[in-house]
């Protein structure tokens, strides 16, 4: 149960650096913790005690594995993830180019 | 079951580490530590697919990250002028966490999942598919329409980069 | 003093050999994703990966003189249509979207289960051609900083 509590502050950190720091990559970065965030809590929920990762071999025959479908999920989620950043870096390079800063204060006067 | 403690708090002081950097490369480094510690604790979460997809996805990210930060040299921040908007977000994520810790009663303990869905994968998987792995099973044969999603947005994310990035400025 | 793009010779030297043992291990793990961890999508950015090493550690016009960027759509391409192809097979060859229909071999050996193998070599295309395309586009866009040519290839 704490290990859940500690997964929530770890996204409450992405989620305030989000909030808070005026420079677009670390806005950019934080995205990043509250994603990690995210896959963390769902593979701990899917985590059995003493069980073995679901992979079926030929010479054991136990069935007691840990649940296999958070991590097909999550596996799809983690490569969803580095596209959606790529096109977010994609994004901010070519402000950086336009408006020569990363700071969205100035970006939001310098309009046009 | 302490192991999974010490890495997540390493994670957290990792986090806060790339959160409060002046310099950007350094905090995207401490970004790509975060990840490699989320690759541990997929390992001992029993997961060895997702510990390898996490790690080349890091390293890939890491170097997209490293791209933009490279060569811009930013003058140091100004006097934080915005205290009422520090206190509204600070405000917003304790009552967050405040929710959330409520809510965090109507979870299963951990260590013993209700595996509804999952145990019938698990005893399904070799007669059906004839595969071994039954992660590869689950994306490809039994939810097979999430994979072609997941392409598609792949796809379209690959555009969209090129898209943008193929205007005025290109190298020649 | 003559100035040669990418990075120092011990570098080149290494580069040699790590590339092929990278490429060879992503397609190792491509293959056997049904019957080992790894699957498509981590092969398939290993192999980006490997692509990526070879224009850092050689420069921009060294490594793509080999491949165009026309081959790397291609690529990107053949590997999206050859998956809806074999979900379009499934409903041509009894019905249903999405069934697996080649027979199933022994288990445990390399070409068990259908069409998982071919659904893993198609997804190893896209995302491995996908990623190393954006790669090229994000790294080669001149930054109103960046040093002239020379050095790292930027």
């Amino acid at each position: 149960m704490s290990l859940y509590a500690l997964c929530f502050i770890l996204f409450s950190i992405g989620l305030y650096c989000l909030l808070v720091k005026r420079n677009l990559v670390k806005k950019i970065i934080g995205l990043g913790i509250a994603e990690y965030a995210v896959n963390l809590f769902f593979i701990l929920l899917g985590f059995k005690e003493n069980a073995e990762a679901p992979i079926l071999d030929k010479y054991t025959a136990s069935q007691n594995f840990v649940d296999p479908l958070p991590q097909a999920l999550i596996l799809t989620s983690i490569v969803i993830g580095l596209g959606v950043t790529a096109v977010m870096v994609a994004i901010s390079v070519r402000i950086y180019e336009k408006y020569r800063t990363f700071d969205i204060r100035e970006i939001r006067r310098l309009k046009g | 079951m302490l192991e999974h403690h010490v890495i997540i708090l390493l994670m957290i002081a990792g986090a806060i580490v790339a959160m409060e950097l002046e310099d950007m490369l350094s905090s995207v480094i401490a970004l790509g530590a975060v990840g490699i510690g989320l690759t541990l604790e997929f390992l001992l979460l029993r997961a060895p697919d997702l510990a390898i997809t996490q790690l080349v996805v890091e390293i890939l990210s890491l170097i997209i990250l490293i791209r933009a930060t490279v060569g811009v040299k930013l003058p140091p921040e100004k006097v934080k002028g915005r205290i009422g908007y520090f206190l509204f977000a600070v405000v917003f994520v304790v009552a967050f966490l405040v929710f959330s810790y409520r809510a965090l009663g109507a979870l299963p303990a951990f260590g013993a999942p209700v595996m509804k869905m999952g145990s019938l994968y698990v005893k399904e998987a070799l007669a059906r598919t004839g595969a071994a792995n039954i992660v590869s099973a689950i994306i490809l044969d039994f939810r097979g329409y999430d994979t072609l999603g997941e392409a598609t947005i792949l796809f379209t994310s690959v555009i969209g980069v090129l898209a943008i990035v193929r205007k005025v400025g290109r190298k020649q | 003093m003559r100035q040669e793009s990418g990075m120092t010779l011990i570098v080149k030297r290494i580069t040699r050999i790590t590339v092929s043992l990278i490429f060879l291990f992503g397609i190792y793990i491509v293959l056997h994703g049904h019957l080992t961890p790894g699957g498509g999508f981590a092969g398939g950015v290993i192999i980006a990966l490997s692509f990526i090493h070879l224009v850092l550690a050689f420069g921009k016009k060294v490594a793509l003189k080999r491949i165009s960027e026309a081959t790397i759509s291609a690529f990107e391409s053949i590997g999206g249509v050859f998956f809806w192809s074999i979900a379009l097979g499934g409903l041509l060859f009894s019905g249903v979207y999405f069934l697996n229909f080649l027979p199933k071999g022994e288990a445990f050996s390399l070409f068990s289960a259908g069409t998982i193998v071919f659904c893993n070599i198609a997804i190893f295309l896209k995302v491995g051609a996908g990623l190393f395309a954006i790669f090229v586009a994000l790294a080669f866009l001149r930054m109103p900083d960046d040093p002239k040519e020379g050095g790292k290839a930027a």
